[in-house]
């Protein structure tokens, strides 16, 4: 007998706890402050006296008369000049390039009377044309920071343009010792090349590449490049602790090839299977068919035990169990030449013999595409550590910060601080003053990249550029034409980057450029990235973790990045991590056993000291599946910065987790943990939301998909007199005629790795607006769409005491995008009092904002819980000033002027993006055809890096989705909750896994 | 301000007798909407036939050009504008002659061409703008001179828009009041002459019977009482009528008031620069695209900007007060501050080119005669009731639009009533509100 499965979305929906119960059965929150504290004694008592009440009626009374007398003058301001390219009301599309910290996305810029409004991918791009990550999504909130550095700083005074190029001309042609360019990785060839030029000036110069989150390792022991993995071709994937669909190198590529291999086409099925060993639990983890947890200070010995097994060997000497680890080596040996195995690891000597693995396994030229490497990651920690001893020693003359804030998440951060001290010129080109850019003589703010010129190539011959959308909107200046101010040159770094080009376009120069620019990519196997094996390396040592009682891991969030570079950005705070769901924050995840052991709660406030003896104050978070032993904590928190008004106060910076050992830097090394007596809720919304103990989410596995793929989705049927039937059959409603367009989506749960791009995508389509972490505390988060993850285990019988291992130590998860079902039948249309929610003869269940008057009827009574009430006033209130599109004339530009800003009091939800609907039925209409397949699809489809989500006419028997409704049908495709018979318009495929 | 009080009294009047009339009313407002409706749909009738004998292709491609590029300065019938109209002009002169013309007027004049230096002579040596057109676009705008097309198309807007502006400046219950007044006018001179025939009858049978004398006292004392107006006041029926009255007319002002709340219907407010539709789009026939260059393209109809004035005015009335104020915005690099007339709230979507390009709609359907207007004011309500009563009585354009050709089977087969926008989910909420 199959054993059932339990899904729950959190440790107190596992144990059931009364804070979990009361939340399930009310929806909402009890009590509203409406008044807030200002309301004075007889607001906050809740009751309203007689005369208060007649002297607000009074005055309504009197406001809407005097409203009715009296229009305000609205201006209608056009043109002086228009440009010829700008139509008001049309958008133009530009094409750009999104690169941070290793996450590269080609990408196409939405623009609306030449203000940027929306990312999305670039088709023509050969390595992201389906979705981008969420990062690149929200990225276009930093072009609107308010906080931004509208001019140069001189000691920290504002300084004219002029004026800082002079001083730092005369202190540059004096400078003494050795200059330093200290960058985060540039991928830029001809930022590169000007960066060479810039310093050949001096005797003694070195551009310092340096990575919050390293792969110094694994460059060391790839000369200097990161391997052409093709995750596509691979039969059997083992990752260690490689987060390759979250963080790991380049995470928007890995994530489409990985994918390509997990799509199941039902002609011929064949899956990759995917081992994860990792210590915390991942995203990529997440997605992999078999998990095992490890510590940090057992995988060198997995790796060599791996290492040993496949080139003829023995497995031994490693914790994890021998008869799972003999069913790797036997797959990965069956699968010679369609294996692949990736470690995250820094360490250059377990890099070493990963390389060994998978030449062993035949990979290189199969799964590793020898002749494109990445080049994505180009840290060099060896370099960085030797140029803060030479700081400190008073070596350095001058140096020079780009994309790089050592200060802040250097590990050695006192050391970089100290060592500044003794550099006669620091320049830092951040935009704003943040903890490195304080220490500098001159802050000389770079423009935001969709300012900017630059020209990319993340993996040999894969070029693209980037070009400005919008003018500049400070006086900023982009770090390229500064250097060239500074070296005297009168090009601009535009003419620059063009000239570079003329070797790799042939043929007629201008034409090319222009399509190169038009396209945003070019990729005719030409390179101009100038790449050398690093320098100065590490031993190439395994080295060797000590165990300790508690190991920590410092991690990057998927949503925040590594050196905090998106801090300031609400949008991406207040998206939930994907696998803890917790927003606005750091906090310690810790498994289950040591916080039972500890007697630690969820929330409690914990005294984390490191090897260095500093210590911060994080709560706990209990994270199953986080390895037995260990703790982790995110990098990128710890503001303390004015600046930086939103990141202010949230966390605590944990860099310091990161050891040197040898040379390399490792992200992980023992702490020790205290309890203390504070308590600090984190703002989890895992099981805000809840479905209750009913099934939605669906999964089986490869082999009973193979053997009979009708049997792998349980349908519910209905007892009738005449034998079971389908929901749908017995209806007390009319069905819907649809004649001309049936809209309709189909989410597959095989494809959807829970990165979070469509919930960000969504969110910046439809002006959702950002409530802050009070707010998402009393499960009040206004995200359209939400990524259910739920984490689930084999129930056992209770007897079975030898088999039962406790659920949440390592569990499978599975991850659901949720969203308005556009139910057929919809149980929110029924219950509305004013209609003003009801149904669309497209299939859309439409809301109408300004018919709603708030009764939460709708809410409910949706079985789905996917409608958002605006409890508040979230646009121009300064309360919620961190909600920055809404509440500041800067933050306001980034607002789609198609949707609707919601006011207080109405219910919301997602529309299908009608708005995207429309426009593409007017194009249609004004070209007088049918609309095209594919022509109209929603911002979270359309942001979707693995296809998971397609959109699409279900009456037209042509589309992508037809089709696969018409496949899927009996086999993969159910609904959600069908039992309801709701009949909605979103089918999902059901999730089949390849288990060993 | 908008015209709160002004004419209250007279429609406290107008209410209380349209209560009595309502079921008339509403008929009468449904009917002339429809009406309404109906002309602003007739897609922009060509009217006069086909004199040409030219290819109709040829023609239009000219009229587009001539439209965008010409219309400024000339027109195609006898009047002169900035130029002279070019009314048979192709006989006057030679084709190659009016292609050099075209192309530079200034090259013509300055070698010396005798008819070139007299009309540059004849027309304030206002120079003509060179334009870069290939040979066959000059013929094509000739041609479609010579079909005469644009000239009879002149006179038609007139009356028509005429019809349309009738009801400017009067709200939804005001709408109806051209056939009211009618009404009530009658109904008014039915009653007098009725009350006036019943006193007469009165007095007559009164006097017959005192006359007569035969009565007795009880009835003498009926026949001859005094009116006694104390009864009246006091009588509760009578008290009861008024109060009803009063709280029905209150109830009604209150109901009419509250609906008209941010109406703006006839608002016109003075705008920075004196700009004549009147003269531009009526007189001078230009076409609303030339300026509005987005009308049928995006969601706004757009505002021009500075440089578009300046294509004309950089050489026409040069020294006007109004086209001064052009020149010092562009000198200040100020933008000109346009009062914005017709505000839609902001959670209403609108199109333009939805309605302009796709549906076929006439500028003058919803902005009315806007060639008639010195100072432009909003013509339409702007009301949701509005729309949705056009999108109700509106057939659909669909003529030649593959978007509908089903669609139209299907509602055929399925409906006896025309297609109209509504019929294809043009009322639903999600249409307008997202």
């Amino acid at each position: 007998m199959q054993d059932r499965i339990k899904y729950w979305k959190g440790i107190e929906e596992l144990e059931n706890t009364p804070e979990f119960e009361k939340h399930a059965h009310n929806e909402f929150p009890e009590f509203l402050p409406i008044n807030g504290a200002e309301g004075g004694e007889s607001a906050s008592s809740g009751k309203t006296h007689r005369r208060d009440f007649l002297k607000l009626l009074g005055f309504s009374m009197a406001a809407v008369s005097l409203a009715s007398c009296e229009a305000p003058v609205r201006k209608a301001i056009p043109y002086l000049n228009k440009p010829v390219d700008v139509e008001p009301g049309v958008a133009n599309w530009y094409a750009s390039t999104f690169y941070q910290g290793g996450d590269y996305n080609s990408i196409l810029v939405k623009t609306r009377e030449a203000r940027p409004i929306k990312i999305e991918p670039n088709p023509s791009s050969g390595l992201t044309p389906l979705g981008t990550s969420p990062k690149a999504q929200g990225s276009l909130l930093g072009l609107y920071d308010n906080n931004r550095l509208r001019f140069p700083l001189i000691a920290g005074k504002e300084a004219k343009w002029e004026e800082v190029d002079n001083q730092i001309k005369s202190r540059l042609a004096n400078v003494s010792g050795k200059v330093a360019f200290v960058s985060s990785t540039i991928i830029s060839p001809s930022t590169k090349k000007l960066i060479d030029e810039f310093g050949s000036r001096f005797g003694n110069f070195e551009h310092v590449t340096y990575d919050v989150n390293s792969a110094s390792g694994l460059l060391q022991a790839n000369g200097g490049v990161i391997p052409g993995y093709d995750f596509s071709k691979a039969n059997i994937i083992v990752g260690i602790n490689a987060d390759f669909l979250g963080t790991w190198v380049a995470p928007v590529p890995f994530a489409k090839q990985y994918i390509e291999t997990r799509k199941i086409n039902p002609d011929n099925p064949a899956m990759s299977r995917h081992y994860q060993f990792e210590t915390i639990l991942s995203l990529t983890g997440s997605n992999a068919d078999v998990r095992v947890p490890i510590k940090p200070s057992e995988e060198a010995a997995l790796v060599s035990a791996l290492h040993s097994a496949v080139t003829g060997g023995s497995a031994s000497g490693t914790a994890v169990d021998a008869k799972l680890l003999a069913t790797v080596v036997k797959d990965l040996q069956a699968n010679r030449g369609k294996a692949l195995v990736v470690s995250g690891s820094n360490d250059p000597g377990v890099q070493e013999l990963v390389k060994a693995i998978n030449t062993a396994l035949g990979a290189e030229g199969s799964t590793i595409d020898t002749a494109a490497p990445y080049y994505v990651k180009q840290g060099n920690d060896a370099a960085m550590l030797r140029l803060i001893e030479e700081m400190n020693a008073g070596s350095v003359g001058a140096v020079f910060f780009y994309n790089a804030n050592p200060v802040y998440n250097h590990p050695l951060a006192a050391r970089v601080a100290s060592g500044l001290q003794k550099v006669g010129l620091k320049v830092s080109f951040a935009d704003r003053v943040e903890e490195t850019a304080k220490l500098a003589d001159f802050v000389t703010p770079d423009h935001h990249y969709l300012e900017s010129w630059n020209d990319f190539e993340p993996k040999r011959g894969f070029l693209s550029i980037s070009q400005p959308v919008i003018s500049p909107i400070f006086t900023t200046r982009q770090m390229q034409d500064s250097l060239l101010v500074w070296s005297n040159q009168s090009t601009d770094f535009y003419e620059y980057m063009r000239n570079n080009w003329r070797t790799v376009i042939s043929g007629n120069f201008n034409e090319g450029w222009e399509k190169a620019v038009h396209d945003g990519v070019l990729e005719n196997g030409t390179s101009l990235l100038k790449v050398s094996a690093p320098a100065s390396t590490a031993s190439s040592a395994i080295r060797k973790i000590q165990p300790s009682a508690i190991e920590a891991v410092v991690y990057e969030k998927v949503s925040m990045g590594a050196g905090g570079e998106n801090s300031n950005n609400p949008w991406l705070q207040e998206l939930p991590d994907p696998v803890s769901k917790a927003t606005w924050g750091n906090y310690v995840a810790m498994p289950r056993q040591m916080a039972v052991d500890m007697g630690v709660k969820q929330d409690d406030v914990l005294k984390v000291t490191f090897a260095n003896n500093e210590s911060i104050e994080l709560p706990a978070l209990i994270q199953p599946g986080q390895a037995n032993g260990t703790v982790a904590i995110a990098m990128g928190f710890g503001r303390d910065l004015d600046v930086m008004p939103v990141a202010k106060g949230l966390g605590a910076s944990a860099y310091s987790i990161a050891t040197v050992n040898d040379g390399a830097v490792l992200y992980t090394s023992g702490v020790k943990l205290e309890k203390t007596n504070a308590t600090s809720p984190i703002a989890q919304t895992q099981t805000h939301h809840t479905i209750m103990d009913r099934i939605v989410v669906q999964e089986n596995s490869f082999a009973k998909y193979k053997e009979n793929p009708k049997e792998v989705t349980k349908y519910v049927r209905i007892a009738t007199h005449e034998g079971p039937a389908k929901p749908a059959a017995i209806s007390l409603w009319d069905d819907y005629e649809y004649k001309n367009h049936h809209w309709g989506m189909v989410i597959d749960l095989n494809s959807c790795i829970g990165c979070g791009a469509c919930t960000m995508s969504c969110n910046v389509e439809n002006n959702i607006p950002v409530v802050g972490k009070a707010e998402v505390l009393m499960r009040r988060e206004m995200h359209w769409m939400r990524i259910d993850r739920y984490y689930s285990a084999k129930e056992h019988e209770p007897k079975d005491y030898a088999e039962m291992e406790h659920p949440a130590d390592n569990p499978t998860v599975i991850f659901q995008p949720m969203l308005c079902q556009h139910c057929n039948h919809a149980p929110c249309e029924t219950v509305c009092p004013v209609a003003a929610t009801m149904h669309s003869s497209e299939g859309i269940n439409q809301m109408a904002y300004n018919r709603c008057v708030g009764t939460r009827y709708c809410a409910n009574n949706c079985p789905y819980k996917v409608r958002r009430f605006n409890w508040f006033a979230y646009a121009n209130n300064d309360k919620f000033g961190f909600n920055e599109p809404m509440n500041n004339d800067l933050g306001k530009m980034v607002l789609n002027p198609d949707v609707t800003v919601r006011g207080r009091g109405v219910m919301e939800k997602c529309s299908f993006c009608v708005q995207r609907v429309q426009l593409g039925k007017l194009e249609a209409k004004r070209e007088n055809r049918r609309p095209k397949d594919g022509e109209i699809v929603t911002a979270c489809a359309q942001s979707c890096p693995t296809e998971a989500i397609v959109f699409g006419d279900m009456k037209d028997p042509e589309s992508r989705i037809s089709k696969i409704l018409a496949r899927q049908q009996g086999e993969r495709a159910f609904h959600v909750l069908e039992e309801l018979n709701v009949q909605p318009n979103i089918t999902y495929l059901t999730k089949i896994r390849n288990l060993a | 301000m908008i015209s709160c009080i002004l004419k209250t009294q007279s429609k406290i009047l107008y209410t209380f007798l349209l209560a009595l009339v309502v079921s008339f009313g509403a008929f009468a407002q449904a009917s002339e909407q429809a009406e309404v409706a109906q002309k602003g749909v007739d897609p922009g009738a060509t009217e006069g036939a086909e004199v040409t004998t030219g290819d109709p292709a040829v023609i239009s491609a000219g009229e587009a050009l001539f439209k965008n590029n010409c219309a400024v300065c000339h027109s195609a019938g006898s009047d002169v504008i900035v130029g002279p109209g070019l009314q048979g002009v192709t006989k006057k002169r030679s084709e190659s002659w009016l292609i050099s013309w075209t192309k530079n007027s200034q090259a013509l004049i300055q070698s010396g061409d005798a008819d070139a230096v007299a009309i540059y002579n004849q027309f304030n040596k206002q120079a003509m703008p060179s334009f870069a057109f290939s040979d066959d676009e000059i013929k094509s705008i000739f041609a479609y001179i010579d079909s005469g097309k644009g000239v009879v198309s002149a006179p038609a807007a007139g009356p028509e828009g005429a019809v349309a502006g009738e009801n400017v400046g009067t709200d939804a219950i005001g709408a109806i009041g051209g056939y009211l007044d009618i009404v009530l006018v009658v109904l008014i001179i039915v009653l007098i002459v009725l009350v006036v025939t019943l006193l007469l009858i009165t007095s007559l049978l009164k006097n017959y019977l005192n006359k007569n004398r035969q009565l007795n006292e009880y009835d003498a004392e009926v026949v001859n009482q005094r009116f006694d107006f104390s009864k009246v006041y006091k009588s509760n029926a009578v008290r009861s009528l008024v109060v009803l009255i009063f709280v029905v007319v209150l109830l009604d002002l209150t109901i009419e008031k509250t609906m008209g709340i941010g109406i703006q219907q006839g608002y016109a407010p003075k705008q920075p620069i004196a700009f004549s539709h009147k003269l531009h789009a009526g007189e001078h026939q230009i076409d609303c695209n030339y300026c509005h260059t987005t009308v049928y393209e995006s969601k706004s109809a757009s505002i021009p900007s500075a440089n578009i004035c300046m294509n004309c005015h950089s050489q026409i009335k040069t020294e006007s007060a109004e086209i001064q104020k052009i020149y010092r915005a562009i000198e200040r690099n100020e933008p000109i501050q346009w009062v914005r007339i017709h505000n839609l709230p902001d959670l209403a979507y609108f199109n333009h080119s939805q309605h302009t390009q796709v549906g076929g709609v006439e500028c003058q359907t919803c902005h009315g005669p806007i060639q008639e207007m010195d100072v432009v004011y909003q013509y339409s309500p702007l009301t949701m009731g509005w729309c949705i009563d056009c999108h109700r009585e509106t057939p659909l354009n669909t003529e030649g639009n593959g978007y509908y050709d089903k669609l139209v089977e299907l509602h055929e087969s399925s409906s006896k009533g025309a297609f109209t926008v509504s019929s294809n989910g043009g009322s639903e909420c999600s249409k307008c509100h997202y």
